[in-house]
């Protein structure tokens, strides 16, 4: 008996129990679509990640201060040394020190109080000077950034961020208008454009920049500490000798070495993975689970088969008293359960892209859907149809026609 | 095709040679002869009923005629050939080849037409498709249903199924037709209509088996082999 008058006597006895070849191919179905829609979701979500990362600068290197270590040789926190001032910016700025970077932002930040009239909102005010505009990628929605006389001078102006503006200045435009931060009137000359990337703890639109020599007199600190330096390399290529540069120079300036380092480079690479590997665990969960229904599915085809044995025995046994060998038996049997798991895996990949396509109108995330993943999805399926398959096949193949046709 | 018409009407040739046939089913610790040296001879064209009380080994020896089973002692040839220690996979070509069996429960499958149920033999063959379906619209024609060879199993009545059985059992042209109570489910009518078909069958020179438990059944056959208690009685 040819394969394909097998795959044709197959097919004939799926058709012949519509429902309960439907209600087999579920537990399959219900497993493909989640797969696909779970790996979907852990690509959408990379690649949200990644458009965030790259919206805040691309070629940035972040430079924060690093832990300090008292005379006690008590190591405090994070970012908590004031070891980085405006000569250590101005050092990475030098062309002959670094010349593969080709802007730095100095920037200090507080978090302050603003008001108009009766409005208050509290904000990050960020002191920077005019280079911040260009290294941070941020464009204005109306108004303009401050000029390098009103950050010589220090101006009372100040740039909003657009979730700032809109707490302040419900109605109209704010360019033009005065906040007041700690009894200092500022005038409002721009709203920055809506970057997009935003995360719980840091909000980039919610922020109040001002010019840096502004902020040191509105904090009334004489500290020129600095909480980050923004350094933007010419280009993607030269990120990585950039980050070179930094390091040395700060190192130099410092004069420490690497291991005792008071500084730390964040690069938008090293962001990157670690957002990513922080999705990936998630994205790995929700396929571990996708894959025991899967099991489960796996395992339903197998009773079914197994009933489908029970049920056939009749025919079982009038089709090797008609000359069916154990092999032709077993062949159909394990062809069926094939077409069992390549057909749930077909539909449950169906539902899986549209509801690929459907999903992101609802829960506001981003799913891509991917070629290989459905690939290896129906792989799967056709694994599990013929995996689990061949036992029931084998316990038809074994059948003894007289025990067959005898049962009745 | 006349040359199998001439060796027919000749009728010398052996279909079935049993020799000293014994099967011992053993369940547990006892062991039960259903059949105890069975030697039988059938030629070809011959028309045999084999008649036994139920319990005489009767079903026994009709699997090991049918290559169903085979015997824990003894010799069974069928048409020249010796089936006694084949493998399953063997017999299984066996069966296809020289056996048309018709059953009790005329065992059609319901979910296939009349025709497809008559061309299933040609399939396990490896008969291609166009062949098959052109054998089994002859064999339909030789019982008379030419007619309904669209209608599936539910749509026709006992003695049609039976006669669609029947039509199954000749389209490989075997050696043999084994016919295990083929009127156990047919009541008076159908059952002299599918007696008369067996005798047409016979006329143009088929081998048939008969096995049965009604005298006046197996007083159709040329010659009747009595089974009792796993012997035959002649």
């Amino acid at each position: 008996m040819s394969w394909l008058e097998t795959l044709r006597t197959a097919g004939a006895a799926i058709r012949a129990h519509r429902l309960r070849s439907l209600l087999t191919m579920l537990g399959i179905v219900i497993g493909i679509s989640s797969v696909v829609l779970t790996v979907g979701l852990g690509l959408g979500a990379q690649d949200q990640v990644r458009s965030q990362i790259n919206a805040l600068g691309s070629n940035l290197l972040i430079v924060s201060p690093g832990s300090s270590t008292g005379s006690t040789g008590v190591r405090g926190g994070f970012g908590s040394a004031a070891s980085l001032t405006q000569a250590d910016a101005d050092a990475i700025a030098d062309k002959s020190v670094a010349p593969d970077v080709a802007r730095v932002a100095p920037a200090t930040s507080t978090s302050t109080s603003l008001t108009n009239g009766t409005t208050n909102w509290t904000t990050k005010i960020v002191g920077t000077t005019t280079t911040w505009e260009k290294v941070r990628k941020r464009t204005l929605s109306s108004g303009r950034f401050f000029t390098a006389d009103e950050l010589s001078t220090g101006a009372n102006v100040v740039v909003l961020g657009s979730d700032t503006a809109s707490e302040l200045f419900s109605r109209g435009n704010p360019v033009g208008q005065t906040v007041t931060a700690d009894g200092t009137a500022l005038t409002v000359i721009g709203v920055l454009a809506e970057s997009g990337a935003s995360s719980d703890d840091s909000n980039e639109d919610d922020v109040a920049v001002v010019p840096i020599t502004t902020a040191q007199r509105l904090s009334g600190s004489t500290s020129n500490a600095l909480a980050s330096v923004y350094v933007e390399a010419t280009s993607s290529d030269t990120l990585s000798a950039a980050y070179q540069e930094v390091n040395a120079a700060l190192l130099t300036a410092h004069d420490v070495t690497s291991s005792s380092a008071d500084f730390s480079i964040a690069t938008q690479d090293a962001l990157l993975s670690t957002a990513n590997s922080t999705n990936k665990t998630m994205t790995i969960l929700l396929a571990g689970i996708a894959a025991i229904s899967l099991l489960v599915g796996g395992i339903g085809v197998m009773n079914i088969m197994l009933v489908s044995v029970t049920e056939r025995i009749r025919e079982i046994g009038l089709r090797k008293a008609l000359g069916a060998t154990p092999g032709a038996i077993r062949r159909q049997f394990l062809l069926e359960a094939s077409l069992l798991g390549v057909a749930g895996g077909a539909i449950g990949a169906a539902i899986g892209v549209v509801g690929a396509m459907v999903l992101p109108s609802f829960i506001n995330q981003p799913v891509s859907v991917s070629a290989p993943a459905i690939a290896a999805a129906l792989g799967v399926a056709l694994g599990l149809g013929v995996g689990f398959g061949v036992y029931p096949a084998s316990r038809a193949a074994r059948l003894t026609p007289i025990d067959a046709l005898r049962n009745e | 095709m006349s040359a199998d018409v001439v060796s027919r009407t000749v009728g010398t040739r052996t279909i079935i040679e049993l020799d000293g046939v014994r099967k011992t089913y053993a369940t547990g610790t006892i062991a039960v002869e259903a059949l105890r040296g069975i030697d039988a001879t059938i030629t070809e064209g011959e028309y045999v009923a084999i008649i036994g009380p139920s319990g005489s080994g009767k079903s026994t020896l009709m699997h090991i005629l049918g290559c169903l089973d085979v015997p824990t002692e003894g010799r069974y040839e069928l048409a020249g050939r010796d089936v006694s220690d084949l493998e399953e996979t063997e017999l299984a070509h066996i069966r296809n080849a020289e056996i048309g069996f018709v059953f009790q429960q005329f065992n059609l499958l319901p979910d296939l037409t009349a025709l497809r149920n008559v061309a299933l033999p040609l399939v396990y063959a490896g008969v291609g498709p166009h062949e098959r379906e052109q054998r089994a619209r002859r064999a339909l024609e030789r019982v008379g249903l030419a007619d309904r060879a669209d209608h599936r199993p539910g749509e026709l009545s006992g003695g049609q199924q039976q006669r669609v059985a029947v039509a199954r059992a000749l389209v490989t042209e075997p050696a043999m037709i084994l016919a295990d109570e083929p009127t156990g489910n047919l009541d008076s009518v159908s059952s002299a209509d599918v007696l008369a078909l067996f005798r047409e069958l016979h006329d143009s020179g088929r081998t048939i088996v008969l096995i049965t438990h009604e005298n006046d059944v197996a007083a159709q056959a040329d010659r009747v082999l009595r089974i009792h208690d796993g012997e035959l009685a002649s």
